[in-house]
């Protein structure tokens, strides 16, 4: 591991161990906030149980749909808005505006439209990361240099040859913090709207624990979405910086 | 053997040549060239020059057959550019026009590989003109891991291994500092004469179109048409050390009495005496 890699880790390690410490010494009510050696008991005895394996397999199902369709459907309407310029011009206020727009408000609606079911979850996991995706289509391609696409006619390469082997790899790195961006936040759509409303999921395991009390549950919960959360950024950050060396941008 | 005909000699040519772009809404055409006559002769050294904005550009992408004529025709090897580049043209362009994500020897077997070569010989090709570019120990390298300077080389060698008969080079050179400038003069000259391509340079450093050219094509300001076509009399063999010979000191003068006005005029200073 680089010297970074250690620090970052000193650091998560000193921070688990200020909050342990302040638990143990109850400088931090351990009634309201459990030591974090229980949380990762309450996640491992849950875990072992199987009780609630059915529901993070349900959650993280939910967001990884959210995901791929937000990833699939943002970079497709990315290129359409990009390629008709009215409608780009037309569009942008909406997009520079979006998410200062609560986007939970909505949730209600989708309720009363599509029941108690997955599919609410799943569009407001989509509403929440799809626009992140566009957007960052948009500046990809806007950043495709021009010469490229001479590049691609001295070459004598079609539309689509030309969008597959030039544009695409030039405008990779702004899709790809799309991709991340839209891992963000559609965890944050699928978590927050099942923990408003849903009748299962992760969200609403924690939102139960919250009402009854159940601070080890509640806690082993968020843990569990913390680290997976983390991880999964995490693995894209790595991936990201190995691309930026790649191309000589350097770590960020 | 019999002798070539002049037709045979005869590249490329334009006849007649101009170029108007459409004026955006509310604005007029812009008349950016023409009419151009030129003939390039096959194996020649050419290089344009004139003020910004002449056109110079304009005239390379409709030779290339990037862009269509408004008026007039081109020819490349006795037949009509229309539509596409031809095969047999390479253009190196002023911008930075290496691939980012593939590595030095990616970026220059990029042509050959889509053109299904077989792979020993893209292998023989690309390890050729790096080498001969400089490059062999930067093949595994990516694009930003290297100057200016041997991006263009990159790209120049992305060029060469498809082994063009006309290679038009767009100011290749014009983000480059002097000296930088003066070594990648020679090293397209060697270029030259090792393919035996006949070469049309834009160019707005008279220096660099007097030292690498064997005739040089003076433009007016926009709408750009050739004021005067001199022929520098240098020999195949030759390279940088020649600026320091009187008559290049006479063909960049020459060059210069002709475009002074013309720059001035593409500057606004239209209304100024030019003595």
């Amino acid at each position: 591991m680089s010297r970074v890699g250690w620090m970052r880790l000193a650091v998560i390690v000193a921070a688990v161990g200020l909050l342990e410490v302040c638990c143990r010494t109850a400088l931090i009510n351990p009634k309201v906030v459990i030591p974090p050696s229980d949380m990762a008991s309450a996640l491992f005895h849950l875990l072992a149980s199987g009780q609630v394996n059915g529901q993070i397999v349900r959650t993280f199902g939910i967001v990884l749909l959210a995901i791929v369709i937000s990833v699939v459907a943002g970079f497709a309407l990315g290129v359409a808005i990009h390629a008709v310029p009215r409608i780009r011009q037309a569009l942008d206020p909406f997009f520079a505006t979006y998410y200062a727009v609560p986007i939970f408000i909505f949730y209600p609606v989708m309720i009363v439209i599509f029941g108690l079911s997955v599919m609410p979850i799943v569009l407001m996991g989509v509403a929440t990361a799809i626009v992140a995706m566009i957007i960052a289509t948009l500046n990809g391609l806007d950043r495709i240099p021009r010469v490229l696409t001479k590049v691609a006619r001295v070459h004598r390469m079609g539309t689509v040859e030309t969008a597959l082997r030039l544009k695409l790899p030039a405008a990779a790195p702004h899709l790809f913090t799309g991709v991340k961006l839209v891992v963000s936040y559609a965890f944050i759509g699928v978590i927050a709207s099942e923990f408003i409303l849903a009748p299962s999921g992760l969200g609403r395991v924690i939102a139960d624990a919250y009402s009854d009390f159940n601070n080890p549950r509640m806690y082993a919960m968020m843990l569990l979405l913390v680290i997976v959360a983390t991880a999964v950024n995490m693995l894209l950050h790595v991936l990201d910086q190995r691309w930026a060396e790649r191309r000589g941008i350097g770590k960020i | 053997m019999a002798a070539e005909s002049p037709d045979q000699q005869i590249h490329a040519s334009l006849a007649g040549v101009t170029r108007v772009y459409p004026g955006a809404a509310g604005t007029r055409p812009v008349h950016a060239l023409g009419p151009v006559d030129l003939d390039l002769k096959r194996g020649e050294f050419f290089a344009v020059v004139g003020p910004s904005g002449c056109g110079k550009s304009t005239l390379l992408e409709v030779l290339a057959g990037l862009q269509q004529p408004t008026a007039g025709t081109v020819t490349f090897e006795g037949r009509p550019v229309a539509g596409e580049v031809p095969d047999g043209i390479g253009v190196v362009f002023q911008e930075d026009a290496s691939f980012p994500w593939l590595t030095v020897w990616d970026n220059a077997a990029f042509g050959l590989r889509r053109s299904g070569v077989e792979e020993g010989e893209v292998r023989r090709r690309v390890d050729d003109a790096l080498a001969f570019m400089g490059l062999k120990d930067f093949a595994r390298a990516y694009p930003a891991q290297l100057s200016g300077g041997m991006r263009q080389r990159v790209c120049i060698a992305r060029t060469l291994v498809l082994q063009p008969r006309l290679i038009l080079l767009d100011e290749p050179f014009g983000a480059l500092d002097a000296q930088t400038r003066l070594l990648m003069g020679d090293e397209v000259l060697r270029l030259w004469r090792r393919t035996g391509a006949t070469v049309l340079l834009i160019t707005h450093a008279l220096d660099e179109a007097a030292m690498l050219s064997d005739r040089i094509g003076a433009m007016s300001a926009r709408p750009g048409r050739f004021l005067d076509i001199v022929v520098t009399g240098w020999p195949r063999e030759r390279d940088s050390k020649i600026v320091s010979e009187a008559a290049f000191g006479e063909i960049t003068g020459r060059l210069w009495d002709n475009l002074r006005g013309e720059s001035m005029k593409s500057l606004g200073y239209a209304g100024m005496a030019v003595e």
